[in-house]
């Protein structure tokens, strides 16, 4: 909308841009248009090679800016004014425009320059590369605002000074400013310079806000925010890979770092600024008036929809600016179009998820990922690479949210970036990486520590030659057994130390001894017990029938060990309405036995031999039982059901067979019947944004809690498969599966001829997963920081000790870590994991995984070596308990409070001085707010009305042990447009934003989120598309949410369905297909998960909470 | 009718009565001082084959209170057409269908031969009979294997539209649905947890909301619901689904660590098993058969710990109160008893082992309800074998000899009064006006339920005179009882039994003789014999001896012939020659004496005392010796050691045993295989002459006893030596002599210093 808004400026100043005039879209306009705009942008979009190429010029550059930046200072100042204003960004739009008008001169003046910059665009890439150095990213310093300081003027320029420069830039570097916003802004103004002064235009429309704004004159200081941040990363090598990362973003600081050098780059941050103030106006205007009615976000969202139809807000805008150009006193009076403007800010100028997969797609994923280095941060989890295990954990077990780790916790604090590692300590590997080695050490089982009870590991000091060892956790001296001396060579080394992988690698696997296994007894191998309901729901819907039918075979594939013939694991059959039947399946018998046990209220196993049976050996009879269940039940009218009695059943049979065991239930209804764990619904959404809304989120009972207990003693593990017409509590039904490191599945409505494939293939893949049970772990770290908080699905009976039933490659932990003294800068900080658990073959072994940390007293490292991703997973897992205790308004401030000090941190300390008023983020978490964002309007957080309570606890724990690639996925789904690459291509066409603005209605995308995936038509796809894919001759007559593309044998059909398929295989849940139509009653479901947007249930559009954390930043700053 | 021991036998064939007293004394005070009360034992369903049922129903007295039925005692004015009842004197009115009757025209009840009569009643639903079998797995494996075994084979001998049904038990108790193809159901509880009666039809889904009326049949007049057809099935429907689910049973699968009982849930099993019962068969005939191998050990009704190193209960630990379990189990099983009783089922118990297996605290089950109670050492030994198989005899109609859910009604002339039962009944607590205040036996009633019985279960009855001193009763006047016993006949009818007796009225200090010479001896002893085992259930041992004695003696000194303080002259009448010496026997008796034997061999004995006819409960109170040698045929002998000879070969028959005793000289000579010399074929002739009527024993009684063979010096032969009279043993062997005989190493006194003592204290002033 900006865009179009812009428009009507752009005519003023230059038409190529006019489109996007507002901001980036002059960049937009430039991308669709020429090539010019895309460089602005180019930041975002093509920012890698605009910054390569840009490298040298950008210092060029620089200079041409600097000669703006006093205005943008100007500006700058304005923008802090505008602060309030702006808030409403239109108005920011309006006075942009108006400033434009002034400005467009002095644009001009720098178009003409800029036309020089030809070059300039490889300015700007110059730019980049520092940028992105800085990491600091983030240059959205919009905010001049308070940045106000004048020399900062040159530098802001560069930097976001846009904003600022807004005013000033609409001197010098109108363009940059526009662009400016962002980094990219810098970019912009490059490209502007090229010969976008069209661009420019819209940038000055965007200055002119800014000068309304600007007057606050914090355009100036903001440049050095700029500069600050880039300074940094450039000094640092590897910005020049970040950069491309920073790219997107980063592209204006690289601008502001250049700034920062020198006095010159001053200038082109001016550029910068006035996009800058663009967002300043923004965030202002939220903050201002208009936000305080609304949410913060409230008020910003409220327009980012308009973004969506941009249409309609451009036009009015467009006026505005005209009034803007009153400009510099206006501000105030004119905040509120102002307000509504503020959306002004481009899209495109802001840091872009998609943009920084890219390049650490292109980046990182070709070379092998080698473990040697402590702390060392590892590629994206969205990037595909090898791993080469030297000494530290591969990072498909560990992933921590820093690699360098503050040596006190002062520090710490200061930054207020949570330290946490998330663990998935049974993750399955690509099969190109091999699986840990199992180490046998005999008898005396696995050396450890005799203080600290670490295991052996390569951060082991042997010393005395050889017969001692120094423990690197403890420090504790302690003796090698004689069976296990080796000499050292020359380095200290242990010569063996290549022979032994608790020598040389991360990760690897001890086998137990008897002392670490249960009552001092080898376990038997488990059992999987499958438990039915056959109420008449379960009948109705077919699923008994269908359940039964593929059990059959399924059986076939219970999970082996190594080379195994056939499974260890052995399996029993329990049935159950409001009675349970269980099922003598001796293979001695010649028909199964039933046993009913109506006595729920006090459970326990009527059998012992042959429940649990070996299924070769008695195949016939569960053959036979198997078909005849859905026999036996057929006319079956007892509609009522029990829970706890089933799953204490099953315990119950695991401790009288002696093992381990895992669980799978498969149920329909809540439990009303009479029996423990009785259920009344109490579905309220009454309750929704209330004090007890939480409530909704706990279990109705304690007895749930009880029983899990029980079964975690026991090494049961419960895998729910729930199958609800309606509400069935799910909070408190998956109570049990999550204490005991289970799974929930959900199939709302479950009818056969629509789910089965999601359920069989689910069911499919949960039965045959390779499953740990009965597993303790325990993190071990060196002195200085502790594990002091878990999060994940598992019971913990004591603090240090996680207790995990049963343990599957899916299921991850969240740890976190506190200080509790100082740690060293030499020695780094390590952790141990160390998993004790019975494999599915009935073997006690302990996996363990080492990581290397390093440590820093340097603010700067810590932000330096930080994965956003992995942030956002312990941040929603927070939150996600969070809401079991506060109510969810409270857990959502707390959230944005934590991100906004994490920021401001930074700012403070990190970043070299620059305008308050600019937005910097560190080139490591600029993604923060964009996926922070997608966290706060989250279901569970931001309850949309189609969301049911249900629903919510649902995701609630799943997100309770999602790894970090799932969270990611999850939190910012992936758009895929199909039509956009050559149907030749084999790989995944690149994603786009997560933005209705994004789609374009000639084309179609798949949409996933590891739950859910859709394939959303464009209302003008060329007919021959439709054709191909859906066989149907016209758009019309697609069927809205169908769930299976026809198998057709054209090149299309069998490109998309060969995509949905990998989709498919990349998630651990089977997604299940939903075809939606442009404009059809569907699309509301699709829209919500184009999580940029606005949101229906109020949460805001990425533009609308970037503006709102830098406001957050900004009164943490002042 | 030359003599009374005729008049007695007599009586007894036609009616099944054997009472103490057949000429009665006319005054309370002097009834009492018979010492023996006036009493009878009565087989209600005696088998009579002369005696075919009427097809009609009793004429009753029209006197709500009475409903005394029309019998050849009552006056019949035959031109009027009415009747008068002999024990109200109400006067009653003909129905219509006796219009007919006429001095030469008399119904079958009015005809003095029909003193017992037996009615058929052909109204009301006929329900077929139903077995239940509740069957403990706890058991070795041959041993379940055996009973297996029985069980399928007692299939074939139930009527086909007999409903059976299957509970089995051990740590767990299963229920078994009958009706399943293809997959055999069941429904499982938990052997520890005592369960009401609605719980257990709950969890059956017998109760009608948890199983909606099936539509096949939507609205059964009948009153039992059809659901309960999922665990009792016809047998002809089912014989080869349950011969295949028996043949499938296994032993218990839950382990027994070493050092433990299995645990075992025998309370809940029968619980469960009265439970489903009640709910769906209510007042029909049925069977409970409780098959177990061993003691309850877990849940409502353990009676012994699981821990092996701790014994179950002996007597001594209920001396010393020392059984923890005794009381509370023995008020579970008698709490289910009571209900079964309600209900009209019986338990029968069958407990095979070696140990104990709880019958002291079960007796109440089989004893209350009518029920067998059959012990023996293993499911795999013929005794259980034919004894389980000898329960589904059938008489000369080809019907089973059982019959379920009678009642027992007295009526007594006004002269008399009921004191109460002792048998296998409880009290319907009937209250009327010929109830006694005392009670003797189970009493306060005139009707008793005595829910299993056969042709030989008898009851012993008890009455009071209440016909005061100062009211004389006419020249010629009888006292008149008539016995109505409704039940089901196991062809499924209801049919009524009515016995009717009279007996004259003797004024005890004149005809003190006629009293004398009409006292049945061998009934009173059983009687006394009942009384006191009835309170030995619940006195002490020695209290009980002590009051027996007191009865002698008094009865001694009343019919006594003898001069005061010298025992020398004391004499017995003939009638009364054989009483002390039951009465020695009978305190030497497993029934008084429960030293030697086990709490459960003692309930076990008594359950049989209880309930089995005069013939038998005298060969149980004096067992039975016969003497087979070349000197003779074969002989009974005295019941004393002097008996036991070198050269014969003894024959013993307690009842519940069978000794065949071989002297020390025809034990040497089998032992040189003389028996296998043609020559000798005498020796063969011999030897085999007690086997064969051992067999033939063996063949009609039921239980089946032990059967012992045996030899001088052999250790079985302590069952011999234990019984006969010591009248020599270690302590006075030299003074007497010469004699032959086998000494008894026993501190006993023998029967020649019982009778001593008992001539002393009779003639005896003192007492």
């Amino acid at each position: 909308m900006n865009v179009n808004q812009s428009i009507p400026p752009v005519p003023p100043f230059g038409q190529p841009q006019p489109v996007y005039p507002g901001y980036h879209q002059s960049s937009y306009s430039g991308q669709s248009g020429s090539t010019a705009p895309a460089i602005p942008y180019g930041a975002y979009n093509g920012p890698v090679p605009g910054y390569q190429q840009t490298l040298p010029q950008g210092i060029s550059r620089a200079p041409p800016s600097s000669g703006a930046p006093p205005a943008s200072t100007a500006q700058a100042a304005c923008g802090q004014v505008a602060y309030g204003q702006f808030g409403q960004g239109d108005v920011q739009n309006g006075p942009s425009s108006t400033v434009q008008m002034q400005r467009l001169p002095g644009s001009q003046p720098f178009g003409s320059p800029l036309a020089p910059v030809g070059s300039q665009p490889a300015v700007l890439q110059p730019y980049g590369p520092p940028p992105t150095s800085a990491q600091v990213t983030a240059q959205l310093a919009g905010m001049q605002i308070s940045g106000a300081v004048a020399p900062a003027p040159p530098s802001s320029g560069l930097g976001y000074g846009p904003p600022t420069s807004l005013a000033s830039a609409s001197g010098s570097f109108p363009n940059s400013g526009l662009y400016g916003s962002y980094p990219q802004g810098q970019a912009s103004p490059v490209s502007q310079a090229q010969g976008h002064p069209r661009i420019q235009t819209p940038q000055r429309s965007a200055p002119s806000q800014a000068s309304s704004f600007t007057p606050p004159a914090s355009g100036g200081p903001r440049l050095p925010s700029m500069t600050g941040p880039l300074l940094p990363g450039q000094g640092f090598g590897g910005p020049s890979v970040s950069q491309p990362n920073h790219v997107s973003s980063p592209p204006p600081q690289a601008l502001p770092p250049g700034t920062q050098i020198t006095g010159p780059l001053g200038p082109p941050p001016p550029m910068h600024s006035p996009q800058q103030p663009g967002y300043q106006p923004q965030q202002n205007g939220s903050f201002g008036s208009t936000r305080g009615p609304q949410p913060n976000y409230g008020s910003p969202y409220p327009a980012a929809p308009t973004f969506g139809s941009q249409p309609g807000p451009p036009q009015p805008l467009p006026p505005k600016r005209l009034d803007p150009d009153a400009i510099p006193s206006p501000q105030l009076n004119e905040l509120p179009p102002q307000q509504k403007t503020r959306h002004r800010i481009d899209p495109d100028a802001i840091p872009s998820p998609i943009q920084v997969i890219e390049d650490d797609r292109n980046n990182r994923g070709t070379e092998p990922f080698v473990t040697g280095v402590r702390g060392q941060v590892p590629p994206l989890v969205t990037t595909n690479f090898l791993v080469k295990d030297q000494g530290n954990a591969s990072p498909r077990y560990i992933r921590c949210t820093s690699y360098n780790i503050p040596c006190t916790s002062d520090m710490a604090k200061q930054a207020q970036v949570p330290l946490a590692a998330v663990i998935k300590p049974l993750a399955r590997l690509p099969p190109d990486e091999a699986s840990p080695y199992v180490v046998d050490h005999g008898e005396s089982g696995p050396l450890r520590c005799n203080r600290c009870k670490a295991y052996m590991c390569p951060f082991m000091q042997f010393i005395e030659g050889g017969r001692r060892f120094q423990c690197c956790f403890c420090s504790c001296i302690n003796d090698v057994p004689p069976q296990y001396f080796q000499h050292l060579d020359h380095t200290g080394k242990r010569v063996d130390a290549y022979d032994r992988p608790e020598l040389s690698l991360g990760s690897y696997e001890f086998l137990a001894t008897v002392d670490y296994c249960k009552n001092n007894k080898f376990p038997s191998p488990p059992a999987f017990i499958f438990m039915i309901d056959v109420s008449y729901n379960a009948i109705r819907t077919g699923l008994v029938r269908l359940l039964c039918e593929e059990l059959k075979s399924l059986l076939d594939f219970l999970p082996r060990e190594g080379g195994a013939e056939e499974s260890a694991i052995r399996v029993g059959f329990v049935t159950y309405n409001k009675v349970l039947h269980f099922y003598n399946v001796k293979s001695s018998l010649a028909q199964p036995q039933m046993m009913v046990v109506s006595d729920v209220a006090d459970m326990f196993v009527p059998l012992l031999d042959g429940f649990l049976v070996n299924v070769n050996e008695s195949r016939a009879v569960i053959t036979s039982l198997l078909d005849q269940i859905p026999e036996m039940f057929a006319d079956t009218r007892e509609t009522e059901t029990v829970f706890v009695p089933v799953i204490q059943a099953g315990m119950e049979a695991l401790k009288a067979a002696e093992c381990a065991g895992k669980l799978f239930l498969f149920h329909t209804s809540l439990p009303i019947a009479e029996a423990p764990g009785k259920l009344k619904n109490r579905d309220d959404r009454k309750l929704i944004n209330t004090d007890k809304e939480k409530t909704l989120f706990q279990p109705q009972t304690g007895a749930y809690q009880t029983l899990a207990k029980e079964c975690v003693a026991q090494g049961c593990c419960i895998d729910l498969f729930l199958f609800p017409n309606q509400y069935v509590d799910v909070a408190t039904l998956s109570v049990v599966p999550q204490l005991t490191g289970g799974s929930v599945y959900k199939y709302a409505c479950f009818q056969v001829e629509n789910d089965q494939e999601r359920f069989l293939s689910d069911l499919r893949r949960d039965v045959q997963k390779v499953v740990g049970f009965d597993a303790v772990m325990r993190v071990r770290t060196s002195t200085g920081i502790r594990a002091v908080d878990f999060f994940g699905a598992f019971y913990m009976s004591n603090t240090t000790d996680v207790e995990l039933a049963g343990l599957d490659g899916d299921k991850t932990v969240t740890v976190e870590f506190k200080h509790d003294d100082r740690l060293n800068e030499e020695s780094g900080a390590l952790l141990q994991c160390a998993l004790l658990y019975t494999s599915c073959a009935g073997q006690r072994r302990l996996r363990i995984h080492n990581l290397a940390l390093n440590c820093c007293t340097q603010l700067a490292d810590l932000y330096r070596n930080c994965e956003t991703d992995t942030l956002i997973n312990y941040m929603a897992k927070f939150a996600y308990r969070g809401v079991l205790n506060s109510p969810v308004k409270a857990v959502r401030d707390t959230l944005i409070t934590q991100c906004a000090q994490i920021l401001a941190c930074y700012r403070k300390n990190c970043a070299s001085p620059s305008s308050a008023g600019q937005l910097i983020l560190p080139e490591c978490m600029k993604l923060l707010p964009v996926y922070l964002n997608c966290v706060l309007k989250s279901d569970v957080l931001q309850p949309g009305a189609e969301v049911t309570t249900d629903d919510r606890a649902y995701v609630r724990q799943l997100v309770t042990s999602m790894d970090v690639a799932e969270t990611n996925v999850f939190f910012y789904p992936r758009l895929l447009p199909l039509t956009k690459s050559p149907i030749e291509s084999t790989t995944e066409p690149p994603a786009v934003r997560a933005s209705e603005e994004r789609l374009s209605n000639g084309d179609m995308y798949l949409l996933e989120n590891g739950l859910n995936l859709f394939l959303w038509v464009g209302a003008s796809v060329q007919q021959g598309v439709v054709q191909s894919l859906f066989s149907v001759s016209s758009f019309s007559q697609i069927t809205s949410g169908l769930s299976v593309l026809p198998v057709l044998d054209n090149p299309l059909s069998k490109k998309v369905r060969g995509l949905i398929d990998s989709l498919r295989a990349q998630r651990s849940r089977y997604m299940k297909l939903i075809v939606v139509k442009q404009e059809d009653k569907l699309e509301m479901l699709f829209k919500h998960f184009l999580v940029e947007d606005k949101s229906l249930s109020g949460g805001a559009s990425y533009v609308d909470f970037l503006c709102h954390m830098h406001k957050e930043i900004r009164q943490l700053l002042s | 009718m030359a003599t009374y021991l005729e008049f007695i036998q007599q009586n007894e064939e036609q009616d099944g009565v054997r009472f103490s007293w057949n000429v009665w004394p006319s005054s309370r005070l002097e009834a009492t001082r018979m010492v023996v009360p006036l009493a009878c034992l009565l087989t209600p369903l005696k088998e009579r084959p002369d005696l075919p049922p009427v097809q009609y129903e009793p004429v009753l007295c029209s006197r709500p209170t009475c409903k005394a039925v029309l019998n050849p005692l009552c006056q019949v004015d035959y031109r009027t057409k009415l009747w008068a009842c002999n024990f109200c004197f109400q006067r009653n009115q003909f129905p219509p269908a006796y219009g007919g009757i006429s001095e030469v025209n008399q119904p079958a009840e009015l005809m003095p031969q029909f003193s017992t009569i037996e009615y058929m009643i052909q109204r009301g639903a006929q329900s077929p009979l139903i077995f239940l079998y509740v069957v403990d797995t706890c058991l070795e494996e041959d041993d379940l294997q055996a009973l297996k075994e029985s069980l399928q084979m007692s299939l074939s001998l139930l009527p086909p539209d007999a409903l059976v049904g299957l509970i089995t038990f051990g740590r767990m108790v299963q229920v078994h649905e009958l009706s399943c193809e293809g997959i055999s159901k069941s429904y499982v509880f938990r052997g520890t947890k005592d369960l009401t009666a609605k719980q257990i039809q709950d969890m059956l889904g017998l109760t009608k909301p948890a199983m909606p009326m099936q539509q096949a049949r939507p609205a059964q007049p009948q009153e039992h619901p059809f659901v309960s057809s999922r665990f009792l099935q016809p047998v002809h429907k089912i014989d080869m689904n349950l011969t295949d689910l028996l043949g499938e049973l296994q032993r218990d699968p839950w382990p027994v660590t070493q050092g433990k009982r299995p645990l075992r849930s025998t309370g809940v099993a029968l619980s469960i098993a009265v439970g489903l019962l009640e709910g769906t068969f209510p007042n029909t005939g049925a069977r409970i058969m409780l098959f177990t191998g061993g003691p309850p050990t877990q849940g409502p009704g353990m009676v012994v710990g699981d821990e092996l190193k701790i014994p179950i209960r002996s007597w001594h630990d209920i001396e010393k109160d020392n059984a923890r379990f005794m009381k509370k189990a023995t008020k579970h099983y008698e709490m289910l008893a009571s209900r079964t009783a309600a209900n009209g089922h019986c338990i029968d118990i069958y407990a095979c082992a070696l140990d104990q297996t709880g019958l002291l605290e079960m007796k109440c089950c089989a004893n209350l309800t009518g029920g067998y109670m059959v012990m023996g050492d293993s499911f795999n030994t013929s005794l259980f074998k034919q004894t389980f198989q000898r329960i589904f005899t059938k008489d000369f109609n080809g019907d089973f000899r059982m019959a379920f859910g009678a009642t027992l009604d007295v009526k007594t002339s006004r002269e008399l009064k009921i004191a109460g039962a002792i048998g296998p009944c409880v009290s319907l607590n009937v209250k009327g006006p010929c109830v006694s205040e005392n009670e003797l036996g189970v009493g306060g009633t005139s009707q008793w339920k005595i829910c299993g019985l056969d042709p030989t279960s008898t009851l012993g009855i008890y009455f009071e005179v209440v016909n005061q001193h100062n009211a004389p009763i006419p020249q010629g006047g009888r006292g008149a009882i008539q016995f109505v016993t409704h039940y089901q006949h196991s062809s499924t009818q209801r049919r009524i039994r009515v016995t009717t007796i009279a007996r004259n009225w003797a004024d005890a200090q004149t005809q003190l003789r006629h009293i004398e010479a009409a006292f049945d001896q061998e009934a009173a002893a059983v009687l006394m014999a009942r009384l006191g085992v009835f309170r030995a259930e619940s006195e002490e041992g020695p209290d009980v001896l002590r009051w027996l004695d007191r009865q002698l003696i008094r009865l001694c000194q009343k019919f006594g012939q003898y001069n005061k303080e010298d025992s020398a002259s004391f004499r017995l009448s003939d009638s009364f020659s054989l009483y002390p010496q039951f009465m020695f026997h009978l305190r030497r008796s497993p029934f008084l004496q429960v030293f030697n034997n086990s709490p459960d061999e003692s309930s076990y004995y008594r359950h049989h005392f209880a309930r089995q006819d005069l013939t038998q409960s005298l060969i149980m109170i004096q067992p039975i010796l016969y003497s087979y040698s070349f000197h003779g045929p074969p002989e009974p002998v005295l019941l004393d050691s002097s008996s036991i000879l070198a050269d014969r070969i003894l024959l013993m028959d307690t009842f519940f045993q069978i000794v065949i005793y071989l002297g020390e000289t025809i034990a040497q000579w089998r032992k040189a295989g003389y028996q296998d010399m043609p020559e000798y074929e005498n020796f063969k002739h011999l030897l085999q002459a007690p086997l064969d009527d051992a067999q033939e024993i063996l063949q009609a009684r039921f239980p089946m006893p032990r059967y012992i063979n045996t030899e001088h010096g052999g250790s079985q032969a302590r069952f011999l030596l234990s019984k006969v009279n010591p009248s020599q043993t270690h302590n006075n062997l030299y003074a007497w002599g010469q004699e032959t005989g086998a000494p008894i190493l026993t501190d006993d006194v023998s029967l020649q210093v019982f009778m001593d003592h008992l001539k002393k204290l009779a003639v005896s002033s003192a007492c």
